[in-house]
């Protein structure tokens, strides 16, 4: 059971009903559960789109993607069925908020996947939860047997002649399959190697047919959409960023943990206020602040509004929400390498430039930091990282190169500062012993 | 083969999610894995098999995810995370301080079958680093001392 955090200026919608017991069916009612799909029940599908659109929610996986415009983009007629699929893979490092959805408000993701299936046509949904997470598949479970035992899914949903089928389903340790088409591959039952796009799963997705794929927590927010009306989402945040955020405050913080903010919150304020501050009297050194696939920003570069397009501005991603602060004891070059080190072992190895150029830049830091490195070392780093950027099959391997970019470009002097054998300035007992890893 | 009732209860459900028998693969891979052990020669043949697959696609499908084994570990697998969050805060002084305690490097088993040790990637417990899984449990904010107690935890469970 992961625990819970509050602050003042946190605006609570997704996480509204966290800590009260909503996984329990008729806890959820209470709370205003499963209002949002009768709701939407009684609107044209069209209408729900809208709404959605207006809204400025955007995609809370990673890309952030208007979610609506997505929904807009599945054929209205179909030879083949249409499917939802709500990504529960949440493997990004720095991440751990649908966890949190799934465990405290599952059918919230439930009526989601519902308003997304009337919105497009649909008449499955697939529910993907992480194989890690077994104990939330266990409640997920649970509250689509009850939903079912309601009427609430299946044939002839609330009554109102439509049919509703969703499942739920486990993958068993990957990273990649977070990826959408990988995704898709995984649930098919088949190693997550990526598709190539263009077609889009919109058009062309599960078993062919079109399908929507968004986030846990991109669905969560739905209901939320739908009862609060769009004008009320999208005024929480700045223009074109709808809505709050579940951030999740990680690293050397004081207090860490997941709160929902409002798009655009200062990140400085989030480290220093909502999240305490840097213990031990240590000082910032950096801040990763969408996931481990976001370049890092420096000290000096943390006064910057948490939505999309600022966040981008700045020179980064908002990512998946994982905000990773570094304090002044940490060794970037060992942060750099341990990145490298996860994408190399979840690279799925189809395309060249991600299999081999995450191999080349792990290894390269290995010994870099254990004190073999060279100068040019640093320079071909970065040049390596570039030339992965836009030529790989999948947006892995721009996941791995751009915070890898970043290391060099802002922390070059510690790069420098490994050189020639000396041993690392931030290892606090000596030299590194450099334990064999085992791929695989 | 045999499996349980719950397995069979579980599995027959399963296959009647998707168009395909074969997309109840991983999930009904992973279910398998934890009531034998290990998806050992006889459970890949019986679920390849079951859906109407190669027992090489199979074989193909476990190799991809990291969770799926074909050799058996110890019965409380210790999966220490040492990524970004947990980097910072101390994960891999967990990993090496299990590493000590348990005389067992990645991916080994003691000799009494008792504990394997894993170090692995991000398990969404970031906000509550260090954090490690035994088996399916979360076992968060962690110091020596508390993954001690933890490790004496199992091991009376498995002595009673
Ligand atoms: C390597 C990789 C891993 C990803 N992992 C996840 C994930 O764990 N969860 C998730 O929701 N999206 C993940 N994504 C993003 C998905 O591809 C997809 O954009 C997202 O699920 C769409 O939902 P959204 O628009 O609601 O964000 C990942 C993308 C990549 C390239
Ligand atoms: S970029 Fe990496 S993960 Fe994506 S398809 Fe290529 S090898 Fe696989
Ligand atoms: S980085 Fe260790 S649990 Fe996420």
């Amino acid at each position: 059971m992961a625990y819970l955090v509050s602050h003042p200026d946190e605006v609570k919608i997704v996480s509204r009903r966290f800590g009260q017991g909503a996984a329990n069916l008729d806890r959820y009612l209470e709370l205003d559960g499963y209002k949002a799909v009768q709701k939407a029940l009684a609107m044209e599908p069209d209408a729900i789109i809208n709404e959605v659109k207006n809204s400025g929610l955007r995609g809370r996986g990673g890309a952030g993607f208007s979610a609506g415009m997505k929904w807009s983009f599945v054929p209205k007629q179909s030879a083949k069925p249409k499917y939802v699929l709500c990504n529960g893979d949440e493997s990004e490092p720095g991440t751990c908020k649908d966890r949190l959805i799934f465990e405290h408000d599952p059918h919230s993701v439930i009526e989601g996947v519902t308003i997304a299936a009337l919105a497009v046509g649909a008449q499955t949904g697939y529910i993907y939860i992480r194989g890690e997470y077994r104990y939330l598949s266990v409640i997920m479970q649970k509250a689509l047997r009850d939903a079912y035992a309601r009427g609430f899914l299946g044939k002839n949903i609330f009554g109102s002649g439509r049919n509703l089928d969703i499942y739920w389903h486990g993958g068993a340790g990957a990273y990649e399959v977070g990826e959408e088409s990988a995704l898709m591959e995984s649930l098919e039952g088949k190693r997550g190697i990526p598709r190539i796009r263009p077609p889009f799963p919109a058009v062309v997705g599960l078993w062919g047919g079109p399908t929507v794929i968004n986030n846990a927590e991109t669905l969560a927010s739905v209901p939320h959409i739908i009862l609060g009306g769009a004008e009320w989402f999208a005024r929480l945040g700045p223009p074109k960023n709808g809505g709050t955020r579940l951030f999740c405050l990680s690293g050397n913080l004081n207090m860490p943990g997941v709160y929902e903010l409002p798009m655009g919150y200062n990140l400085k304020k989030m480290v220093y206020d909502v999240g305490g501050g840097i213990p031990n009297g240590r000082r910032l050194k950096a801040v990763v602040p969408g996931g481990s696939s976001t370049p890092c920003l420096t000290a000096d570069e943390i006064d910057v509004n948490m939505d999309f397009d600022s966040v981008a501005k700045a020179g980064s991603m908002l990512g998946s929400g994982g905000v990773v602060v570094i304090d002044d004891a940490q060794c970037i070059v060992k942060f750099a390498l341990r990145t490298m080190k996860f994408y190399q072992h979840e690279s799925c190895g189809w395309c060249i430039p991600c299999r081999e150029g995450t191999d080349w830049l792990k290894k390269t830091l290995l010994r870099f930091h254990a004190g073999g490195g060279l100068k040019k070392d640093i320079d071909n780093m970065q040049y390596l990282a570039e030339n992965m950027l836009g030529r790989t099959f999948c947006p892995l391997g721009d996941a791995a190169a751009m915070p890898m970019i970043a290391f060099v470009k802002k922390f070059r002097k510690e790069f420098e500062d490994h050189l020639e054998g000396r041993p690392c300035p931030y290892e606090k007992e000596g030299a590194v012993e450099q334990l064999p890893v085992f791929a695989h | 083969m045999k499996f349980s009732d719950t397995f069979e209860v579980r599995f027959a459900e399963m296959v009647t999610h998707y168009p395909t028998k074969r997309s109840a693969l991983v999930p009904t891979l992973l279910y398998a894995q934890d009531e034998v052990g290990c998806l050992s020669d006889e459970v890949i043949a019986e679920l390849a098999q079951r859906l109407e697959l190669t027992e090489l696609e199979v074989r193909n499908v476990i190799s991809y995810y990291s969770m799926l084994t074909t050799k058996p570990r110890g019965k409380y697998n210790v999966q220490v995370c040492t990524n970004i969050s947990c980097l910072v805060r101390g994960g891999e002084e967990i990993l090496h301080h299990c590493q000590k305690k348990l005389g067992i490097g990645h991916k080994g088993t003691t000799p009494d079958g008792i504990f394997s040790l894993e170090e692995v990637e991000c398990i969404g417990g970031c906000s509550w680093a260090p954090a490690a899984q035994v088996n399916y449990d979360y076992h968060e904010n962690l110091t020596a001392e508390k993954m001690d107690k933890v490790l004496e935890e199992y091991r009376r469970k498995e002595m009673q």
